[in-house]
């Protein structure tokens, strides 16, 4: 995979940050200039966008403004960009973009801030330049909310791809003499039949660069589509099976010594004092640092660094959080939630007179669901390099929002963005907790107290305890049935409110009243997006709740769903294509349970139904079958692996995922007491998927996961008569 | 010094002997492949093989590798560079995601099907369960080492 040269960083020099050309051909002005050192090696390459360029050798290289944390982000998008650009996928190349404000997507900004803006044509320059301002201002070059094809691959990668195309073929009309309507292209071809001309991209590419760059490049529809809709294998992986590729703890900078760190155990204490008296005479040891916030031991090595941290005995500043444990924490949230009433609260949506509708059902339902915190646990724990030295800082680590870690890495250093480089490498694993930047400035301070490059690991320990987490919730529900059975009234609030706004709402289900309110808890823990983010809490709540109501409906969970559905043939499609599939309906051996949830998030539509074992004496999920409708999948291969990937993620949560707190400070250390679903517990999964809506996209890193628990409890319900109504799994005995 | 043959190589390390062998290969050897990720041997991240058994690197002291030879993720493609069946069968069952636990997972998994050419549903779980990976990839991994086995053939996704 392509990276960013040392040697074209320093060819690049400061980098200014006032042009708003990037990427594709609708911005103003001109960057390529100003790019190109950056992103071409040698005087053979052309750039045509800051998006594509070509080489001599006819190799199209995408550059890709998102990191890779697994997720198959380069394939995707380059499928996306090579497609339109009538590119032969044999000699696409990839290139991940630099940490650079010229990155920063509008396309991102545009669906992350203002999700669902439609603008009338004649505005759409204006807006879309204050979104732009917007989202550099936010440092929005960022990989996470399923952004990613659905906003960079389908508003940028694909109009970069079809302006590259029709300037090449501009370039050739002009060189041939001939109209450019005659000029087709394919497998990074220029044709023009009636002469009998044909000739490679690379021709053309510096004739191309100097054409103005069309406001509409056309793109394809779907039944033009070559390379998108394909399942393709992902660039990213011959690098991962034979251990050369880099991750972030894998950087290696000439003279780099090694930090062990230990932060104060409860978030917002300060070290007061340590006793390092054994640590500074063990072998290695460099320098032992107070950061007040943290204690970091500087070693010729790794391990010797933590070894000495371990002798290490500091004592900390009393905080607040001190006197809190988890059960304290749901206390407080049933505190909030009874002062809340009937009517407290922040109101999210609401419709019709619930008050009413619930004084007048035939049947009443009121139940409370409780999800505890959740570390993410990422098999790469936490680590940043960081050299801070003659006014400038280089920094290297792999991070979702590689503008932010620079601009933290530069606040820590007490230096100007400018002078800061930041160096992205492959994620392992993200999951939303690589957009945090606690890490980098870490780092950073260290580095800038020690003066020479240093690695800084955290412990698997560290990485467990000082995690930025998943909130624990409680969520209590209100619901009423008519007398035929017809869910009429719905009645929901709950805590905390993170991203994304939508995910506690249901405007799928036809549901005449509701209401849906929440109410902010204080609290002293660092909380940060987990895959799925809110839909990881109000997929359980939900799909739960409306399960419940089934039962007391005496309807079948999939027909209930069904009739809440009625008049959205999309979103019954993939319900009744789960259902299908699992043979719902048909005989299970005893202690056996099949349950359904549907839950739409990040643009994307899933159904989920799980099989289990309750014969034993834990649960075991045999088989998950998916039914998913993201609009449109670019890569199938890839878009399986994403559900695939968001079940185990999820169903690892639902199983056994448990932050608990004592005295204030998480308990919870490494994988023996957070346990991990492991190849032995893993269910078959089948999935099917639907192309629903080409023009609209929606996400797949996240949107397999909210589902999976409800339906593994729905399951539960089904074989035992046991309602879940908290997780997780581990906490319940079904002896 | 510690004498060692890593990758059919001798190598010779200055370093505590107490020092766990991943530590020795990454920062002493320069040899990246191998991860850490737990520190207690409860992931498998690290795992190399030793004499050809598969073992935690991050708990193992390198003082016990003196006199064996040690093979890491770098040393199992052939010297011309062709890939293990192993690792071809990753690539064409598109395994990895992140990728960060895969060396481990095709340490352990080339040490197996040493061991065992066509392991069971059961003697896989048993080879695999202490390799966690977070991108939940399991599926694809028992895939992929049945393709290896030559007891199933994976999807096999167009270059």
């Amino acid at each position: 995979m392509g990276k960013w040269s040392r040697r074209a960083f320093i060819g690049a020099g400061v980098v200014a940050g006032s042009a708003l050309v990037v990427g594709v051909a609708v911005r103003q002005g001109n960057p390529i200039d100003r790019l190109s050192p950056l992103l071409t090696n040698n005087e053979n390459e052309q750039l045509l966008n800051a998006w594509v360029k070509v080489d001599a050798d006819n190799i199209v290289t995408a550059v890709i403004p998102h990191v890779e944390m697994g997720q198959g982000v380069y394939t995707a998008l380059a499928q996306m960009l090579a497609d339109e650009m009538d590119a032969d996928w044999n000699k696409v190349r990839i290139l991940e973009a630099p940490a650079d404000m010229q990155y920063v997507s509008d396309s991102i900004g545009r669906d992350f801030l203002f999700p669902n803006l439609e603008v009338p044509a004649l505005f759409e320059p204006t807006v879309a330049g204050g979104i732009l301002e917007l989202a550099q201002a936010m440092g929005l070059q960022f990989t996470g909310g399923s952004y990613s094809v659905r906003a960079t691959g389908q508003r940028a990668m694909r109009t970069a791809g079809a302006a590259a195309r029709e300037m090449l073929v501009a370039a050739a009309a002009s060189e041939w003499q001939v109209p450019a309507g005659e000029i087709t292209t394919a497998d990074s071809m220029i044709l023009h039949a009636k002469s009998g001309k044909s000739e490679t991209f690379a021709k053309f590419a510096l004739a191309a660069a100097e054409q103005s760059l069309p406001a509409k490049p056309k793109l394809k529809s779907p039944e033009n589509y070559k390379i998108m809709g394909q399942p393709k294998a992902r660039h990213d992986i011959p690098e991962k099976v034979d251990g050369s590729a880099v991750f972030g703890i894998d950087a290696d900078v000439p003279g780099m010594k090694y930090a062990a760190v230990k932060a104060a155990p409860v978030v917002g204490a300060t070290v007061e004092s340590m006793d390092a008296t054994t640590a500074k005479t063990m072998p290695g040891v460099l320098q032992i640092l107070n950061m007040g916030d943290f204690v970091a031991v500087v070693a010729d090595g790794y391990w010797q660094a933590q070894q000495a941290l371990c002798t290490i005995n500091a004592q900390y500043s009393k905080t607040e959080g001190d006197s809190l444990d988890h059960n304290a924490i749901f206390a407080r949230y049933a505190t909030y939630l009874d002062e809340a009433g009937e009517d407290g609260g922040d109101m999210q949506t609401e419709a019709g007179d619930v008050a009413e509708s619930f004084a007048g059902a035939a049947t009443k339902v009121e139940a409370e669901y409780k999800v505890p915190f959740l570390a993410h646990a990422t098999m790469e724990p936490m680590n940043c390099t960081a050299w801070v030295r003659d006014g400038k800082c280089d920094v290297w680590s792999g991070h979702q929002a590689p503008v932010n870690a620079r601009q933290a890495a530069a606040d820590a250093a007490g230096l100007p963005f400018e002078d800061v480089t930041y160096h992205n490498a492959y994620l392992g694993g993200g999951f939303g907790r690589r957009s945090d930047s606690d890490a980098i400035i870490m780092a950073t301070r260290i580095a800038k107290a020690t003066g020479y490059p240093v690695k800084m690991i955290w412990s698997r320990e560290e990485d467990t305890a000082q995690d930025h987490y998943r909130p624990s919730a409680t969520s209590r529900f209100q619901g009423g049935l008519d007398k035929d059975g017809k869910l009429v009234s719905w009645d929901n609030i709950h805590t905390h409110l993170f991203d994304p706004a939508d995910a506690p709402t249901v405007p799928y289900y036809n549901i005449a009243s509701h209401k849906i309110r929440k109410v902010d808890v204080p609290m002293h823990l660092r909380f940060g997006p987990w895959r799925s983010v809110d839909h990881s809490q109000h997929g359980f709540f939900i799909e739960s709740f409306v399960d419940e109501m089934a039962h007391a409906a005496g309807k079948d969970g999939y027909a209930f769903r069904r009739e809440l559905l009625a008049g959205s043939p999309r979103h019954l499609k993939v319900l009744d294509t789960a259902a299908k599939m699992s043979g719902w309906g048909s005989a299970l051996p005893e202690k056996h349970g099949r349950g359904i949830a549907f839950v739409p998030s990040f643009g994307s539509i899933v159904a989920q139904v799980a099989e289990v074992d309750m014969s034993g004496p834990k649960p075991r999920v045999t088989k998950v079958y998916v039914a998913a409708d993201p609009g449109f999948v670019i890569n199938p291969d890839g878009f399986i692996a994403q559900m695939e990937s968001g079940i185990v993620y999820g169903l690892t949560a639902a199983l056994y995922g448990d932050i608990t707190l004592k005295n204030g400070a998480v308990q919870q250390s490494n994988f023996h007491d957070y346990p991990m679903l492991r190849i032995d517990e893993m269910p078959e999964v089948e999935v099917a998927l639907i192309n629903g809506d080409h023009k609209h996209l929606g996400g797949g890193g996240e949107p397999g996961l909210p589902p999976i628990a409800p339906a593994v409890t729905n399951a539960i319900f089904a074989a035992t008569g046991t309602r879940i109504r908290e997780l997780p799994l581990s906490k319940h005995s079904f002896a | 010094m510690i004498k060692l043959n890593v990758n059919g190589q001798a190598k010779e390390v200055d370093a505590d002997p107490a020092t766990p062998i991943l530590w020795v290969v990454r920062e002493n050897l320069k040899m990246p492949g191998t991860k850490f990720g737990c520190g207690i041997a409860q992931c498998g991240a690290c795992t190399v093989h030793l004499d050809g058994k598969p073992i935690r690197s991050c708990s193992t002291p390198i003082s016990a590798a003196e006199g064996k030879t040690i093979t890491t993720i770098e040393g199992i493609a052939s010297e011309d560079g062709t890939l293990h069946k192993v690792q071809q069968a990753w690539i064409e069952a598109q395994v990895p995601q992140c990728g960060y636990c895969q060396s481990g997972q095709i340490m352990s998994a080339t040490a197996l099907l040493e061991k065992n050419p066509q392991p069971t549903d059961e003697q896989i779980d048993a080879a695999m369960a202490g390799n966690v990976c977070r991108c939940g990839m399991y599926g694809r991994i028992r895939t992929a080492i049945k393709a290896a086995a030559g007891i199933g053939q994976p999807a096999k996704v167009e270059a």
